[in-house]
């Protein structure tokens, strides 16, 4: 670890909480539908889209209408990507000619990109033409982050409003979130990314010659390297380097405002084309927790309690240092199993464990990466964390397992760490003996009862499904690290999968039967299920009349509701998954420290 | 209930429109006018053919050019299929990888430690660069090779480093094809014919 690595962590909270409060009240002021800056280009765009779709905007919903427009939007736009991948051999922008993406993995791509998860079964510059990534892929990224927001909007009006049977329009607040909240922030910032070198261009992939030719070993059919008749490896002279292009920044932009994470390239944020320096690392991560930081402050804004917007802020930026901290020094440590080699810190060299990562990101820059990416829903990632030593790698797993609450996805997150609080303020509310009140709501059992639903779905479908595929052929064979870091690779699939995350313990065979119906099946439960409960106790807290504050309500503006908000995330996880935790990383380290192989 | 289905099906279409189509043309158009060398991948030219890109990593393997990071895209720096080896940190496979590596590396500088980055893959398989550490360690094989003075290397070595950017952000740096191709200009090979 280096003073100049921590620097830059600490540069880059001390920049989300700069901005938490602009957003914050930016995005206030979007949702109550109050005028900003925007409004003479976009409210005339707004309009028309109402006209030609049908929506009137005076319309206030229920929260049973809410979901159900919410789940046609959601159904409408993932069918219409599946269709996209299965004819793009058809349609125009395809200069590399792709062929139709296949059933199963097409299905998983639609459920993918529709829930914000953007998990990736395959490779994006030999799979997916020009015009599935544009209008297909990015588009969603758009939509599944639109819908997000909205209803972590909808979520904070239920909690603000009083006696109310509605708690808003998804037609409305989805349109809103995608024309002034993400809109006019990717055309800027993908522009930015250009800047800095990420490729922007509808042109075929150029083909290099290479300043050295290479010796390689051939590769057969079977993707398997080829022998000789004489036993020694079949060699061939490569002479051309194929350079993969593409829309690439404007994608970016939104890949990562969105907190989707679904990399244009196969190494997603690692490709230099993605993220080309360490400048636009720093506005990928920022762009990661933006949204998500604003909406703490739009929270206690439209609640008319600011301070608990930021007692809110204040525990995800607990558990957020507790994490980058744990990532970055377990990843400095290198690899003790590597003989031979410097892997100490040096004015010459990051050193650590630099397996899978960029030497222009070093080590800090992708332990922060890795730890941003997984605390919001992202995904996206600028070195493998396949790759990372086993406690590095425990990081971001942990942290989709504490439901990536940890200013989480845009809206995702918001909602997410709402039913946290919800359950915090009943254990309060059970130590001191009291009804528990949150912002002068009783909450009763009702409420209590969906969060917990939402809290029992979650572990529940991705141990039940891990411990399937872990004693089953066709989970064990996708596989590639074996010993308990095979464990975690199948642990991290469904964990990733049902967080809606994306990022992945990239070894991992996921492009097969099971694991794309499998997988597919967990990330819709893991958007829609938690979404539906979510809704309900926003509608039924719409309904409730205000009580007033008395000596013995429990305050959720001070660091002791911020200490108990921490307390119920760490305690609910580590309950939940520390025994998978110690057959995985927790067993890997111990063994890596002992010398042990697989 | 029907009207809500209709304006989802309208909105998917008007919102693909919208998002999908107009808004990546207009950011391509944009890009390409504003920053025409960025948006095509700031393509590398010499002699009049396209040698490679400053930002995506070649094999380099001639004890007379700086190497790059051994590489896990397709066969080695395919920049079509970029990938990282997804070797986990117990994985026997990794050992042996590196083990052999150090011992190749070793070569040139016996009993001293390799630097780290020059024997693991990159995430993206094309990364462009090595460490400073890195580089110092080929300069003697390098120098040798070319036959001329090991501080004429380090010169040239020096001002192909990349300090952090904006003094603080990422890590030092050094781009190989760019450093690879100023050492044939500077000290060709062959002479020229």
């Amino acid at each position: 670890m280096t003073a100049n690595g921590w620097f830059q962590i600490f540069l880059f909270l001390a920049i989300i909480l700069a901005i938490t409060k602009p957003l914050g009240v930016f995005m206030a002021k979007v949702f109550s539908r109050e005028r900003t800056f925007l409004d003479p280009v976009l409210r005339p765009i707004e309009r028309l889209l109402y006209r030609v779709t049908g929506v009137d905007d005076k319309h206030e919903m229920r929260w049973t209408e809410y979901a159900f427009a919410m789940l046609l939007f959601s159904g409408a736009s993932m069918l219409l990507l599946y269709l996209i991948e299965r004819v793009q051999q058809f349609l125009p922008l395809n200069p590399q000619k792709f062929g139709a993406v296949a059933q199963a993995l097409a299905f998983n791509t639609a459920a993918s990109f529709t829930t914000n998860t953007n998990w990736q079964n395959y490779s994006g510059e030999s799979t997916m033409s020009y015009l599935t990534q544009m209008a297909g892929l990015a588009y969603h990224n758009f939509a599944s982050a639109a819908v997000g927001i909205a209803l972590a909007v909808a979520f904070v009006r239920g909690i603000a409003r009083k006696e109310k049977e509605t708690i808003g329009n998804f037609w409305v607040d989805m349109t809103r979130s995608a024309l002034w909240v993400l809109l006019p922030g990717c055309i800027v910032y993908a522009l930015l990314l250009v800047s800095q070198g990420a490729v922007q261009n509808l042109k075929p992939y150029d083909t290099a010659k290479l300043v050295e030719p290479q010796q390689v070993q051939k590769t057969g059919t079977d993707g398997k390297p080829m022998v000789g008749p004489d036993g020694k490896p079949a060699m061939d002279t490569v002479t051309d380097q194929t350079i993969a292009q593409g829309p690439v920044a404007s994608q970016e932009a939104i890949k990562m405002l969105g907190t989707n994470g679904g990399g244009f390239f196969n190494a997603n944020s690692a490709h230099p084309f993605e993220n080309p320096t360490p400048l636009s690392n720093l506005l990928q991560m920022l762009s990661i927790f933006a949204i998500p930081a604003g909406l703490t402050y739009t929270l206690g804004r439209m609640t008319g309690s600011p301070r608990h917007g930021w007692a809110v802020w204040a525990a995800m930026a607990v558990l957020f240092l507790c994490g980058v901290a744990t990532a970055y020094w377990a990843e400095s440590r290198g690899n003790p199993l590597l003989h031979g080699v410097d892997q100490h810190a040096t004015a010459m060299q990051p050193g650590g464990n630099m397996e899978g990562k960029e030497v222009r990101f070093g080590i800090a820059n992708s332990a922060l990466f890795a730890t941003v990416t997984t605390d919001a829903s992202c995904g996206a990632i600028n070195g493998w964390h396949d790759s990372f030593t086993p406690l590095g790698g425990m990081v971001p797993l942990a942290n989709i397992m504490l439901s990536e609450t940890v200013f989480g996805g845009v809206g995702a997150g918001l909602y997410g760490i709402l039913i946290y609080v919800v359950l915090a303020v009943f254990i309060a509310g059970l130590m001191v003996g009291r009804t528990p009140e949150y912002l002068g709501k009783k909450i009763e059992a009702y409420d209590v009862k969906m969060a917990m639903l939402v809290t029992l779905v979650f572990p529940l479908i991705i141990l039940v499904l891990t411990a399937i595929s872990s004693v089953e052929g066709f989970g064990t064979s996708s596989i590639s690290n074996p010993g308990p870091h095979g464990l975690t690779q199948i642990l991290y699939l469904f964990t990733s999968s049902a967080g809606n995350n994306g990022s992945a313990f990239g070894g991992i065979n996921g492009n097969t039967p099971w694991y794309n119906t499998a997988g597919g099946f967990t990330m819709l439960v893991g958007r829609f299920f938690m979404i539906i409960p979510m809704l309900a106790i926003a509608g039924n807290l719409a309904k409730k009349k205000a009580v007033p504050a008395t000596a013995g309500t429990f305050p959720v503006t001070t660091p002791l509701f911020t200490v108990l908000l921490v307390s119920v995330i760490v305690i609910v996880g580590a309950l939940t998954f520390f025994p998978a935790l110690s057959l995985g990383p927790i067993l890997e380290h111990l063994l890596m420290a002992a010398g042990k192989t697989f | 209930m029907k009207k809500n289905l209709i304006t989802a099906v309208l909105m998917t279409i008007a919102t693909t429109i919208l998002l999908g189509i107009i808004y990546p043309l207009v950011v391509t158009g944009l890009a390409q006018l504003l920053f025409p060398r960025q948006a095509n991948g700031e393509l590398l030219e010499q002699h009049g053919k396209l040698v490679g890109s400053s930002l995506i990593g070649q094999g380099f393997t001639s004890p007379a050019y700086f190497h790059s990071r051994p590489s896990a895209a397709g066969n080695g720096y395919d920049a079509a299929n970029s990938n990282g080896s997804q070797l986990g940190p117990t994985n026997q496979k990794l050992v042996d990888r590196v083990k052999a590596d150090v011992a190749a590396a070793q070569a040139d500088n016996p009993g001293a430690p390799v630097p780290i980055d020059l024997v693991t893959t990159s995430a993206s398989g094309i990364d462009p660069h090595i460490t400073p550490a890195a580089a110092a360690f080929q300069i003697r094989r390098v120098a040798a090779a070319r036959k001329v003075s090991e501080a004429e290397i380090e010169k040239l070595v020096q001002e192909h480093t990349q300090n952090r950017q904006w003094g603080f952000l990422g890590e030092p740096r050094v781009n190989v094809l760019e450093l690879n191709l100023e050492l044939d200009e500077r000290f060709p090979l062959t002479p020229a014919k």
